[in-house]
């Protein structure tokens, strides 16, 4: 396939940034989206320029590093999957893609397509921590959660904190990611005694940390690749309002 | 938003109810809108529940638009650098309107007061009878009229469409298992909210209410 890539180009936090445009020819679809883009920059290299900077780490979808708003869309337009779970044969020969970070204040670029989510650390040190000894794994049913609470406590678990929520939506707003670390911990016997408190510290430093507020546009949901649920954010609502009213 | 919206909601709901009076008769409505000032009379004096509903309703608009220019800044400034490129996925038409649909909202409000309430920009005037304002104002060589609340009726039904949903997100209530419901309850109160409010002024604009 050969394609034409629109990339972010950004030297520093400092730099405006612009679009550039490159060409990358021969890429095999069975490529993953960064293995096409580690092509792209070994050729950027032997040619002297400066490759193109993106973070990825697991790429097996599990770590959250990775990340790319794709023609529009963060992590691109294929559904429940990370930018290094995207592969090329979802592209069309020929195709023009354009590729840019998240783009939102708190998640300020270090360089091209990187973003600091340092944010992100300070919301899950405000509150998402158990302040129990949790111990070693327990043993099975020693301390019985209903099986509704397990399974959403499990959804919600699966957050890999990438950021997606934030660039998707409209207003900038990190209700997801929170929500889902809230709802996580919120929903299991041992986050039960900080549960309020949690909510209360943990959206205060969203707030904080300058990003929008959440109108349910739902745009976060469609594009996360773990498919967090759009109610983790109602969960939260509720036990912060809860939190607010004591 | 979700408190103050739910206070417009409930309004909007006796209100396009009172409307649909006009089908019963100038009389009726007439009646209708008198007894909106004598309400509670002879216990409270004269149009102390209106004048209440009144301040309620005039607290509810301002907090609320509040609210939204303060969401809008706030979503301003979380995103100062826009995308080059930007695809919706959630496929929300209203979603993306509420805030545009508010204000076409908010300017047809004051239209419409200065037409039926205050009589400024109505054929009778204030001097009137509610009812012959309302039959003069739809008539049908005002088809204009009809024409923006017709539109304006229709922004309040996509606005309330999104709306009701979102403020049971917003305080909390919704459900996974219960967002089918709750959309199809937003829904269908939207539609007869604006079935409701359509209704008079296309029956007086066509004739079949005099
Ligand atoms: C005065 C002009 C108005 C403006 C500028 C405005 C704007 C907005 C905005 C920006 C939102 C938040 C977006 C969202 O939740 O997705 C919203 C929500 C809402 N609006 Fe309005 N609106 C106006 C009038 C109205 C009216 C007349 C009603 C009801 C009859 C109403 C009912 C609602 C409801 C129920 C919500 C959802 C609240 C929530 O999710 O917390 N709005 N409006
Ligand atoms: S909620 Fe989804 S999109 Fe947001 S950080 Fe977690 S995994 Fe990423
Ligand atoms: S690189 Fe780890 S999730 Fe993509």
């Amino acid at each position: 396939m050969n394609l034409t890539l629109k990339v972010w180009r950004q030297s520093g936090p400092s730099d405006a940034g612009r679009m550039v445009t490159y060409r990358v020819e021969d890429v095999s679809p069975d490529m993953s989206f960064l293995e096409m883009l580690d092509v792209l920059n070994e050729r950027l290299i032997v040619e002297g320029d400066e490759p193109i900077a993106f973070d990825h780490d697991c790429r097996e979808g599990i770590c959250g590093m990775c990340g790319m708003v794709i023609n529009g869309v963060a992590h691109g337009e294929q559904r429940a999957t990370t930018t290094c779970q995207l592969h090329m044969r979802h592209f069309e020969d020929g195709a023009t893609i354009t590729i840019e970070p998240w783009r939102a204040a708190p998640f300020p670029v270090v360089k091209d397509l990187v973003v600091d989510r340092s944010a992100f650390d300070r919301i899950i040190q405000a509150g998402g921590f158990v302040s129990v000894p949790a111990g070693s794994a327990p043993d099975a049913h020693s301390v019985p959660v209903r099986k509704e609470d397990a399974d959403d406590a499990f959804d919600a678990a699966t957050c890999i904190g990438c950021g997606a929520c934030v660039a998707a939506c409209p207003n900038g707003s990190a209700s997801l990611f929170t929500a889902a670390k809230i709802t996580h911990l919120g929903l299991l016997p041992q986050g039960q005694p900080e549960r309020l408190s949690r909510a209360k510290a943990m959206v205060d430093q969203m707030d904080a940390e300058g990003f929008g507020g959440c109108t349910n546009t739902g745009e976060c949901t469609a594009v996360c690749p773990k498919g967090i649920p759009l109610d983790a954010i109602a969960q939260m609502n509720s036990d912060y309002l809860k939190a607010n009213a004591k | 938003m979700a408190v103050t919206g739910a206070v417009m909601v409930l309004f909007l709901v006796a209100h396009m109810i009172g409307n649909l009076k006009i089908f019963l008769g100038h009389d009726s409505f007439n009646e209708y809108a008198h007894a909106l000032r004598t309400l509670g009379e002879p216990i409270l004096p004269y149009r102390t529940l209106l004048t209440i509903t009144e301040i309620v309703l005039v607290a509810s608009v301002g907090l609320h638009m509040w609210a939204a220019i303060s969401l809008s800044r706030r979503a301003a400034h979380a995103r100062p650098v826009k995308y080059v490129a930007k695809k919706s996925q959630a496929g929300g038409y209203t979603t993306h309107i509420m805030r545009w649909g508010g204000v076409t909202i908010v300017l047809f409000v004051i239209y419409h007061l200065l037409d039926l309430t205050f009589g400024v920009v109505n054929p009778k005037g204030f001097d009137s009878e509610p009812a012959d304002r309302m039959v003069a104002g739809f008539d049908p060589s005002r088809w204009w009229v009809t024409l923006i609340y017709a539109v304006a009726v229709v922004m309040v039904g996509l606005h309330l469409r999104h709306g009701i949903w979102s403020a049971f997100q917003t305080l909390g209530w919704a459900k996974r298992n219960r967002y089918h419901v709750l959309r199809v309850t937003a829904a269908a109160v939207s539609v007869v909210l604006v079935l409701g409010f359509l209704a008079p002024p296309l029956a007086i604009t066509f004739g079949v209410v005099k």
